[in-house]
C-alpha cells in the first residue's frame, strides 16, 4: 500500500459577513467595537413574541454574488430553520436556507459552485478563564451585537486538489466579493470565514474518500497549514492501514494541531424545516434588474482588460485581484496633468513592486500618497530626472507625507546627474581611484564596473544614472 | 347610571361613554372590582388603576378595558403563557394587536390565564392552576383560551383576546357561552404573540355578542411590518345588521357531524335544531364532504408540535425566565430548567415535535402532515364552490369535568375536532352559543372562505338573534 500515491478532494464552505447597515431579520445597526449587548433589541435577542423580517439590502448582495458565482438565481428560495442549542443562539435555531437556496449551481475560476444561500449568524461569546473555550472555562458571557449578522454561506463543489490551490482560490473569492462591495471580507476579523471538507483518495480513483470537516482556520496562510496539515493526516492514517472516520475537526493556528469537535455519532440533527415566520423570498424582475445594475467589472474580467493594456501577465492579476492597487493603479493611469506618466507598465511596476514593498496589505489610499503624484514620479523616472534609487526615497515621502515628487526632488537635490557635463569629471576621478578595475574591464571583465559605479554613486549621493555612468566608462576606456 | 355597568356589553359600553352616561375611567374601575374579585382563577394580573390618562379623543372603543390573554406581550407586565419557565418575565416591548387596541381605546384590564403555552383543551395544562368554567365550577372552561372565555361569560370583562392554533378561541368561547372568532390567518399581526405553532396561530375576540366580535375585530385587523405573515384585511369589518339568510347556502360536513365525529347527542340535537332555524332565515342546509377532515388532527398533532418543539427552544435558561443550576455544565442547565420549567403536555408536544422533524422520520411525519394540510385546504375550496360556509357544532360536548381527561391526552385533543380543520386551512370560523345541553352551553361553527369575516359576522348575527341565547345565568363570577 504504501507506494499508493494519493490526491486530496476539497470542497470549501465559506461564511461571509454581509456589510448591510442593519441585521439580518431586524433594524438593529450592525458595528464592531460598540459596547457589548448595545446593539440589540427583542428581535435579535430572539425575546418571547417576536418574528424575523428578512433584509432587503441581504437579499439584493445574495442576488449580486450569485451573478458573480455565474449561478442559478431562485425565482422563489424559502428560509429553514436550522435547530440546536448553544448560548451564542438566542432562539434555539438559526434562520438558514436548506433544500431552496437564493442560488443554486455556478463558477468561480476552476471552481464550480454548489450553492449561495443567506442565514443569520450566531452572537459571540467570550469564556473567563484560562482554556479560552467554553470547555473548562469559569464562566461565558454572551455579547449579542455580532448576533444576527446577516451572511451568504457558499458551497463549493469538491473542485479543489490542494492546499495551494484552496488559498489561490479564496483569494480570488475574496476579491471578488470586495470588488462587489458586498464585506469587508476580512480572515482574521471574522467577515470571511472558511471550512474544508477534506478526503483523499488514490490518484485515477473515482470514488471519494470519507471526509472530514476542518473547521477555525482564521486567515489564508492557517488555511493553507491546516489542510495541508489533515491531508497529511488522513495519508499517514491510510497508509498505516487505518480509515479516516467522518467527523469534524478544530485546527489550531498557535499549535498548527488537528482536534476533533464531533463525531458522527455525537452530530447534531438539525431538524431543519421551514420557517413558518418568513414567507418564500420571491426575486421580482425588479430585483433582478437591481441586482445586475449594481454590479461591477469583476477581477476576471479586469485582470483580461489589464492584459489588453499591455501589462504582463503577474501585473495585471495583482492589480485586478486586488482590488484597492487596480484602482489605485487606474486612478494614477488617468491622473491629470501632463506630468503623469502615460505608460501602463512601469507604473504597473512601481505599484505591484516598489508601493506594495512599503504598505504591504494596506489600502494605497489610507497613505498620503496621491495617485496623480505616483503618475508623476513615474514620470521622472521615465524621463531619467531621478534614478530608480531616489525615486523610492521620494515614494517613501510621499506615502508618510504627501506632496509633489519634483517640489521633493529639487527640495532634496535628488535629481539625476547627467545629460550635460558634470558627470565627466567624478567618472574620470572614479577610474583614477580604482585603476585595478579600469584594468579589469579593459580586459573584459565587466563585472568591474560596479566597483566604477559604486564610487560614482557615492560621490553623487546615488543622483547618477547608472546606466549614464557605465556609457562614459565605456567611452573612456574605447570600448 | 344606576344598573351594572358590568351588564352593558361592549359596544353597549361604548354607547353609554359616548352619551355622557357613564365615563371611561368608571366602566374601567366597575371591571377592575370584578377582575379582582374573580374566583375562577381567570386572571394572572389585574391593572391596579384606571389608566391615567382618558382614551385619546374619538377613540372608537371610548376606553373599554381589554382582557388579554396572558401570552400576549405587554410591556412591564407580566406575560407568561401560563408557564413557569417564564415566571414573572416583563416584556420590554407590547405585541401589535394589544398596542393597536389600546390605540383605539381599549385599555389592558388584565393578564388572563391559559394553557400553558396555549397547549390544551381545558386549561388544566396552565402552571397556575385551572380556570373554573362560570356555569358549573367543577368543570373546565375549555382552552386554551380559558382565562379570556371565562372572564368574559362571568361579566369581569367585557371582552377578552384570545389566540386559536387548533381551536382554542373557539372551544373555550362554546364551552362558556360566549362568541369566539378565530380569524383569517394573517388578518392579525402575531407580532408579540408568544409562539405555539407559527403557521397557525391567530389572535381573535371573545366576546358576549356578535356585534363585539365585530367591533373588536375591525381594531385588530391590519398588515404590520414587523410581522411578514400578515397580511392585513382588505376592507373593513362592518357592524353586522343581517337579520335574514336568503340565499345563504350551509354545508355541513358529514366527516365532522355525521357517526363517528364524536358529537355527543345533546349538542347534535342543538345544531340540528340551529339548521332548522337557519331553513326558516331562508337559508338552505345540505350535507358536504371534506373527505381529508378526519384526517385533521392527526396532521394537527404533527405539524403543531413540530413547530413548538422550535419555537419553544428559545426557553433555556441563558436570557432570561428561569435557570435551574446545580453542577454540571451547559447540557444539565438546560435539561434541568426545561424539565422543571415546562409542564408535562409542553414537555410532551415538544418530544413529539423533536421527533416528527428528525432526520429519517421527516418525510414520513412532517412532510405527510403538510401534504394532509394541502388536502384539507383543498377540500375547503372545492366546499366553498358548492356553500357560502361550512357549519358544525364547535365542540362535541358541552364543559366537562375538572380533570376527567387529564389522564387520556387522546380524548382531549377529540375536543379539537370540530375546530382543526379550518385552522390547518388558514381560513375564519366564528363560534356563537347555540342554546343548552345539560344546562351548559353548546355551540355553533360557521366558517368561511379566506377574509370571509363580514359574512360570516352577518349570518352569526342572524343567527345569534334567532336563537336567543341568554348568557346571564353564566354571569356568576
Amino acid at each position: 500500500m504504501s507506494d499508493v500515491e494519493y490526491e486530496p478532494v476539497i470542497g470549501l464552505e465559506i461564511h461571509v459577513q454581509l456589510s448591510t447597515k442593519t441585521k439580518m431579520f431586524c433594524g438593529c445597526a450592525l458595528a464592531f467595537g460598540e459596547p457589548p449587548n448595545s446593539l440589540t433589541c427583542p428581535v435579535c435577542l430572539g425575546l418571547p413574541g417576536t418574528l424575523p423580517l428578512a433584509n432587503e439590502r441581504a437579499i439584493h448582495f445574495g442576488l449580486m454574488i450569485g451573478l458573480a458565482l455565474e449561478s442559478e438565481l431562485a425565482p422563489r428560495s424559502i428560509f429553514h430553520r436550522k435547530n440546536y442549542f448553544y448560548p451564542d443562539l438566542p432562539k434555539g435555531y438559526q434562520i438558514s436556507q436548506y433544500d431552496e437556496p437564493l442560488c443554486k449551481g455556478g463558477r468561480l475560476g476552476d471552481v464550480r459552485i454548489h450553492r449561495v444561500h443567506l442565514e443569520d449568524d450566531a452572537a459571540k461569546l467570550v469564556h473567563a478563564g484560562s482554556s479560552g473555550r467554553i470547555h473548562g472555562s469559569d464562566a461565558s458571557v454572551v455579547d449579542f451585537n455580532r448576533g444576527g449578522t446577516p451572511l451568504a454561506e457558499i458551497v463549493t463543489e469538491p473542485d479543489v486538489r490542494s492546499a495551494a490551490q484552496a488559498r489561490e482560490w479564496l483569494t480570488l473569492l475574496r476579491t471578488t466579493l470586495r470588488r462587489l462591495g458586498v464585506s469587508d471580507v476580512n480572515m482574521e476579523e471574522g467577515s470571511l470565514r472558511c471550512d474544508a471538507n477534506i478526503s483523499i483518495r488514490p490518484v485515477g480513483s473515482a470514488t471519494l474518500g470519507t471526509k472530514t470537516e476542518l473547521k477555525n482556520m482564521n486567515s489564508f496562510r492557517f488555511l493553507e497549514r491546516g489542510v495541508n496539515a489533515e491531508i497529511s493526516r488522513q495519508e499517514a492514517l491510510l497508509r498505516a492501514g487505518e480509515v479516516v472516520t467522518l467527523e469534524t475537526l478544530h485546527f489550531d493556528p498557535t499549535t498548527e494541531s488537528i482536534t476533533s469537535l464531533r463525531s458522527k455519532e455525537q452530530a447534531h440533527d438539525y431538524r431543519y424545516f421551514p420557517e413558518p415566520d418568513l414567507v418564500p423570498i420571491a426575486i421580482t424582475s425588479e430585483m433582478l434588474q437591481a441586482a445586475r445594475e449594481a454590479m461591477p467589472e469583476l477581477p476576471a474580467a479586469r485582470e483580461q482588460r489589464f492584459a489588453e493594456l499591455g501589462l504582463n501577465h503577474g501585473s495585471a492579476r495583482q492589480l485586478a485581484w486586488r482590488t484597492e492597487l487596480g484602482d489605485f493603479f487606474e486612478a494614477a493611469l488617468a491622473a491629470d496633468g501632463a506630468q503623469a506618466t502615460r505608460e501602463p507598465q512601469p507604473l504597473a511596476n512601481w505599484v505591484c513592486n516598489e508601493l506594495v514593498g512599503l504598505i504591504g496589505e494596506a489600502d494605497p489610499t489610507t497613505t498620503k500618497l496621491q495617485p496623480s503624484a505616483l503618475g508623476q514620479l513615474v514620470a521622472l523616472v521615465g524621463q531619467k530626472t531621478v534614478t530608480p534609487a531616489n525615486a523610492k526615497r521620494v515614494l517613501e515621502r510621499l506615502v508618510s507625507d504627501g506632496g509633489d515628487p519634483a517640489q521633493i526632488v529639487d527640495a532634496e537635490g535628488l535629481g539625476s546627474i547627467g545629460g550635460d557635463d558634470t558627470l565627466e569629471p567624478i567618472v574620470d576621478a572614479a577610474l583614477a581611484a580604482n585603476a585595478d578595475a579600469a584594468e579589469k574591464i579593459m580586459a573584459g571583465n565587466m563585472k568591474a564596473i560596479g566597483a566604477i559605479i559604486g564610487h560614482v554613486m557615492r560621490e553623487t549621493k546615488g543622483r547618477a544614472d547608472g546606466g549614464e555612468v557605465t556609457r562614459i566608462v565605456r567611452e573612456r576606456l574605447g570600448l | 347610571m344606576s344598573t351594572d355597568l358590568t351588564e352593558l356589553t361592549a359596544s353597549q359600553a361604548v354607547a353609554a361613554i359616548e352619551r355622557g352616561e357613564t365615563d371611561a375611567t368608571e366602566l374601567f374601575e366597575a371591571y377592575r372590582a370584578a377582575a379582582q374579585a374573580d374566583e375562577l382563577n381567570a386572571y394572572l394580573w389585574v391593572a391596579d388603576a384606571a389608566p391615567g390618562e382618558p382614551p385619546p379623543a374619538g377613540a372608537p372603543l371610548a376606553g373599554v378595558p381589554l382582557a388579554v390573554k396572558d401570552l400576549f406581550c405587554t410591556e412591564g407586565v407580566p406575560s407568561q403563557a401560563g408557564s413557569k419557565i417564564i415566571e414573572g418575565y416583563r416584556p420590554p416591548y407590547t405585541a401589535t394587536v394589544v398596542a393597536k387596541l389600546a390605540q383605539a381605546g381599549a385599555p389592558l384590564l388584565g393578564k388572563t390565564n391559559q394553557d400553558e403555552f396555549a397547549m390544551g383543551s381545558s386549561n388544566e395544562n396552565s402552571a397556575y392552576g385551572p380556570v373554573l368554567n362560570p356555569w358549573d365550577r367543577t368543570r373546565v372552561p375549555g382552552g386554551s383560551s380559558g382565562g379570556s372565555a371565562a372572564a368574559v361569560a362571568a361579566g369581569s370583562a367585557p371582552w377578552a383576546l384570545g389566540t386559536d392554533t387548533g381551536g382554542s378561541i373557539r372551544q373555550p368561547a362554546a364551552l362558556c357561552g360566549i362568541v369566539g372568532l378565530k380569524p383569517t390567518y394573517g388578518a392579525v399581526s402575531r407580532y408579540g404573540m408568544i409562539a405555539f405553532a407559527s403557521s397557525l396561530d391567530q389572535a381573535g375576540p371573545l366576546t358576549r355578542d356578535v356585534a363585539d366580535a365585530a367591533l373588536l375585530l375591525r381594531h385588530m385587523v391590519g398588515h404590520d411590518a414587523r410581522d411578514s405573515t400578515s397580511v392585513g384585511f382588505p376592507g373593513e369589518i362592518a357592524t353586522p345588521s343581517a337579520e335574514r339568510l336568503d340565499g345563504i347556502r350551509l354545508g355541513v360536513p358529514e366527516e365532522l357531524t355525521g357517526e363517528g365525529s364524536g358529537v355527543e347527542a345533546g349538542v347534535m340535537d342543538a345544531f340540528n335544531a340551529t339548521l332548522q332555524l337557519a331553513q326558516e332565515l331562508g337559508a338552505t342546509v345540505e350535507s358536504c364532504h371534506l373527505p381529508h377532515a378526519p384526517h385533521a388532527l392527526s396532521a394537527y398533532y404533527v405539524l403543531a408540535p413540530a413547530e413548538a418543539s422550535s419555537n419553544l427552544a428559545r426557553y433555556d435558561g441563558v436570557r432570561y425566565g428561569k435557570r435551574i443550576t446545580g453542577g454540571g455544565g451547559l447540557p444539565e442547565m438546560y435539561t434541568r430548567t426545561r424539565s422543571e420549567g415546562f409542564g408535562a403536555e409542553v414537555k410532551r408536544r415538544i418530544m413529539l415535535g423533536t421527533y416528527s422533524l428528525s432526520s429519517g422520520y421527516y418525510d414520513a411525519y412532517y412532510g405527510r402532515a403538510q401534504r394532509v394540510r394541502t388536502k384539507i385546504a383543498e377540500d375547503f375550496h372545492a366546499a366553498f364552490d358548492a356553500f357560502d360556509f361550512v357549519v358544525t357544532p364547535t365542540a362535541p360536548s358541552v364543559a366537562f369535568g375538572l380533570g376527567t381527561k387529564t389522564a387520556d391526552p387522546l380524548a382531549m385533543y377529540l375536543n379539537d375536532y370540530c375546530t382543526v380543520p379550518m385552522s390547518l386551512a388558514g381560513i375564519p370560523a366564528i363560534s356563537i352559543p347555540n342554546g343548552l345541553s345539560e344546562g351548559l352551553p353548546t355551540a355553533f361553527q360557521l366558517a368561511g372562505p379566506a377574509f370571509s369575516e363580514n359574512r360570516i359576522l352577518d349570518a352569526a348575527s342572524a343567527l345569534q338573534t334567532a336563537i336567543g341565547f341568554d348568557g346571564s345565568a353564566g354571569r356568576t363570577r
